[in-house]
């Protein structure tokens, strides 16, 4: 009797609705800490609280305010294509660290890669003079140059941890900041320094610079005064790549196994140390997708003195995969919401007296409540049993979060 | 020389200290990878509470009467502060971890995340900038130890040893060394650190034998969490002129190598440490060490570029890491949450 199972009790929808589930407690918990600042700070009132919380939630729909100084809402062009645009490089990240995971790596490198991508890709794009050679090959030059200098930079804690069994985690912070400090040297000596608009110091020119840009294939056409390209599309292009790549060949499935259980993996013959280099790679090579994405999309500069901070965007890739339980389709959805939050935290700051900060709390709530998905997936199924019934709810939700923890495990020995 | 050596302990006392706390989690069982959140979190309540009291105006006055026995009390009590309100924020990573048996790297990785958040968020709020300092005045003329304060002149010659140890120092320094000793030596001499230990190689055996091993797990992350937050206070004060910026320059991140390195062993990290203070120092000072005393600024004087000296502790960590890592011995039982199923 082939019956399927009820959607209540599929091991998906869970997932779906413990990430939904998370996503409102976030939000919630930065609703009350701007309540309780509106409360408590003498220079602010439960009005400006009020307005605050209206943007976390509705920020991407908001249109500033009207006449009389009320917050006014509706559909915003600008908002929407910045929000794509800004969702280009999460997205890479987010499948960048979703990569790693699904081998059992956690990939906290990825700001270490996405700069990696970043210096290369500037200085192919910026280097090869745009009246010698065509400026669409350039283009794709710096953009497959990104990606080979991140899977480098993502290969390095890759074979110590293959080769050596260092600690992944512990090796990537250390490459995030040699990788941070080599990218300033670099540019330090280079003469790529924007030197023409000198209203800004240590900024690197923009790719538009030499008529490198990416092309912006009609969004800008939808989306009127944004700053959106084709960049998304390729980014969507790259999702649905390692989709494929995870679900239908037998080099995704390798790297799978290899997660699920080194060893048994390297028993079934299954080559255990060129999976987790290979996984780093491509998990670097997203990563410096991202930083060739965003930065050859003409219209931004790279700040380069940057031996003291990380890019955030590299960071922030952990909850893009997390959310997205490490699929790399729903990597793309996670990755909207997480530049959509951006662009509310944007408004947060030009309409109201809080700041953008406030996102980036409820992103570390959402985190921290994935790292207990589980308790929230087992909560979500006992509570579908008491309606429906289903005997196995329980049984199907137990081998899935184990990996992390076996690989927190693997990586310390 | 004497400088040398005081800018090492500067920069190897705050790892030194959080390395211990990491020992602590470690050892009890729990990975705590939130060290650098919790610094970032103890660093801000720190400058804060310097800042606030600072407004209140009651160590004006004993700044005007020269009263550094007072002065330097404030200090230790803002380290007692630090420390508590650092282990209440560890307590979020402890309930994860071993009431929810949480994934408890992605659980310190949220810590990390959520503390130069909420950080910034604030001193936002306070400040209207991203930094916050304190109300007036500098570190160094407020709560450094200076010879003058033990009597001698201005202009007074000290010997080596006094110069050393005795001007321009912070009293921190010496606190945190007689807490990392304290510490250690309850970790291996007492009952409670026995426990807290067997609590990280065998669980299962442990609470066979009537250990409480949630309590222990609680012990050793909110122990770690207070040193850690400490750590954060003392690393603000002494290399960043007591201010807060939501970044500790990922010195909770160094303090795992050097736990790591040191193989978990208090004795191991004291000396990893200063290995890596030293390293650190270099980065920061390295234009103005003169080691012999002669006017000539060596490594200035080999003309390598200053990121090649900003890089050289994270690329010593990766190298030592790999020729150490053979023999490098973890708790058996850290990172996996506790199940009493499994005994």
């Amino acid at each position: 009797m082939k019956k399927k199972t009820p959607l209540m009790q599929r091991d998906g929808t869970r997932s779906v609705l413990a990430s939904l589930l998370s996503i409102i407690i976030g939000m919630a918990a930065g609703a009350v800490v701007v309540l309780l600042v509106g409360l408590f700070n003498k220079s602010m009132s439960l009005k400006t609280a009020w307005e605050g919380i209206r943007i976390i939630f509705l920020g991407i729909i908001s249109t500033g305010r009207n006449a009389a100084g009320a917050l006014t809402f509706g559909f915003n062009p600008v908002n929407f294509g910045n929000m794509l645009f800004r969702a280009t490089p999460l997205i890479l990240t987010g499948l960048s660290v979703a990569v790693a995971y699904k081998t059992g790596l956690f990939n906290i490198g990825a700001p270490g890669q996405y700069l990696a991508g970043t210096a290369a890709t500037l200085f192919i794009a910026l280097e090869i003079p745009s009246s010698v050679v065509p400026a669409w090959l350039i283009w794709i030059l710096a953009f497959l140059g990104g990606m080979a200098a991140g899977a480098l930079w993502g290969a390095i804690p890759g074979m110590m941890k293959a080769l050596l069994n260092i600690n992944e985690v512990l090796a990537c912070i250390m490459t995030n900041w040699i990788s941070a400090n080599l990218v300033t040297w670099a540019f330090d000596v280079s003469n790529l320094k924007n030197t023409v608009e000198n209203t800004k110091t240590a900024y690197i020119y923009k790719t538009s610079f030499n008529g490198v840009q990416t092309p912006k294939m009609f969004l800008d056409k939808i989306f009127p005064g944004s700053q959106v390209n084709g960049g998304i599309l390729i980014a969507i292009a790259l999702a649905i790549l390692m989709y494929i790549i995870f679900t239908k060949t037998t080099f995704g499935y390798e790297l799978k196994a290899c997660g699920a259980n080194r060893h048994a993996a390297k028993y079934a013959g299954i080559k255990d140390k060129r999976s987790i280099v290979l996984s780093m790679a491509i998990a670097g090579a997203m990563s410096g997708a991202a930083g060739a994405l965003y930065y050859l999309a003409g219209n931004t500069e790279f700040y380069w003195s940057t031996y003291q901070s990380l890019p955030a965007t590299g960071f922030n890739g952990i909850p893009v995969a997390l959310l997205a339980v490490c699929n790399p389709i729903a990597v793309i959805f996670t990755g909207m919401f997480m530049s959509m939050l951006d662009i509310a935290g944007l408004q947060l700051t030009n309409l109201t007296a809080y700041n953008e900060y406030i996102t980036d709390v409820i992103i570390s709530v959402i985190v921290y409540l994935s790292a207990f998905s589980l308790v929230i997936k087992l909560w979500l199924g006992g509570r579908t049993k008491k309606t429906g019934d289903g005997p196995d709810a329980n049984a199907e939700t137990g081998p899935a979060p184990a990996v992390g923890a076996a690989a927190g495990k693997e990586a310390q020995k | 020389m004497s400088f040398l050596i005081r800018q090492t302990l500067i920069y190897a006392v705050p790892l030194m200290i959080v390395a211990l706390a990491g020992v602590f989690a470690e050892r009890s069982g729990i990975i705590n990878l939130a060290l650098e959140g919790i610094m970032i979190f103890g660093a801000f309540i720190g400058v804060l509470f310097v800042r606030l009291v600072q407004q209140w105006g009651w160590f004006d006055a004993a700044k005007q009467m020269d009263n550094w026995v007072a002065l330097q009390g404030f200090v230790l009590l803002t380290m007692a502060v630090s420390a508590v309100l650092g282990a209440v924020f560890s307590l979020l990573l402890a309930f994860a971890a071993i009431n929810l048996k949480a994934d408890q790297t992605i659980g310190g990785t949220a810590l990390n995340l959520m503390a130069p958040a909420l950080v910034l968020f604030l001193i936002r709020l306070i400040a209207n900038q991203n930094t916050l300092q304190m109300a007036t005045g500098d570190a160094a003329s407020w709560f450094m130890i200076k010879k003058t304060m033990f009597g001698f002149d201005k202009k007074a010659k000290l010997g080596f040893l006094a110069s050393t140890f005795l001007d321009k120092v912070y009293i921190t320094t010496y606190v945190c060394i007689l807490v990392f000793i304290v510490l250690s030596i309850i970790l291996y001499k007492t009952r409670f650190g026995l426990r807290l230990r067997s609590c990280g190689e065998n669980p299962q055996a442990a609470d066979s034998l009537g250990i409480n091993v949630v309590k222990m797990r609680y012990a050793g992350v909110t122990i770690s969490g207070a040193l850690a937050g400490m750590g954060g206070f003392v690393y603000a004060l002494t290399t960043a002129n007591c201010a807060s910026t939501g970044d500790v320059a990922g010195f909770g991140f160094l303090a795992l190598a050097v736990m790591i390195f040191g193989n978990w062993k208090p004795l191991n990290i004291a000396g990893a440490a200063l290995l890596f203070g030293l390293f650190k120092c270099i980065a920061a000072a390295y234009a103005s060490i003169d080691i012999n005393g002669d006017g000539v600024f060596l490594l200035a004087n080999i003309g390598l570029n200053a990121n090649f000296y900003r890089l050289l502790p994270y690329l010593i960590t990766l190298i030592v890491l790999a020729f150490t890592s053979k023999s490098s011995r973890a708790p058996k039982a850290e990172g996996i949450p506790y199940d009493k199923g499994q005994r």
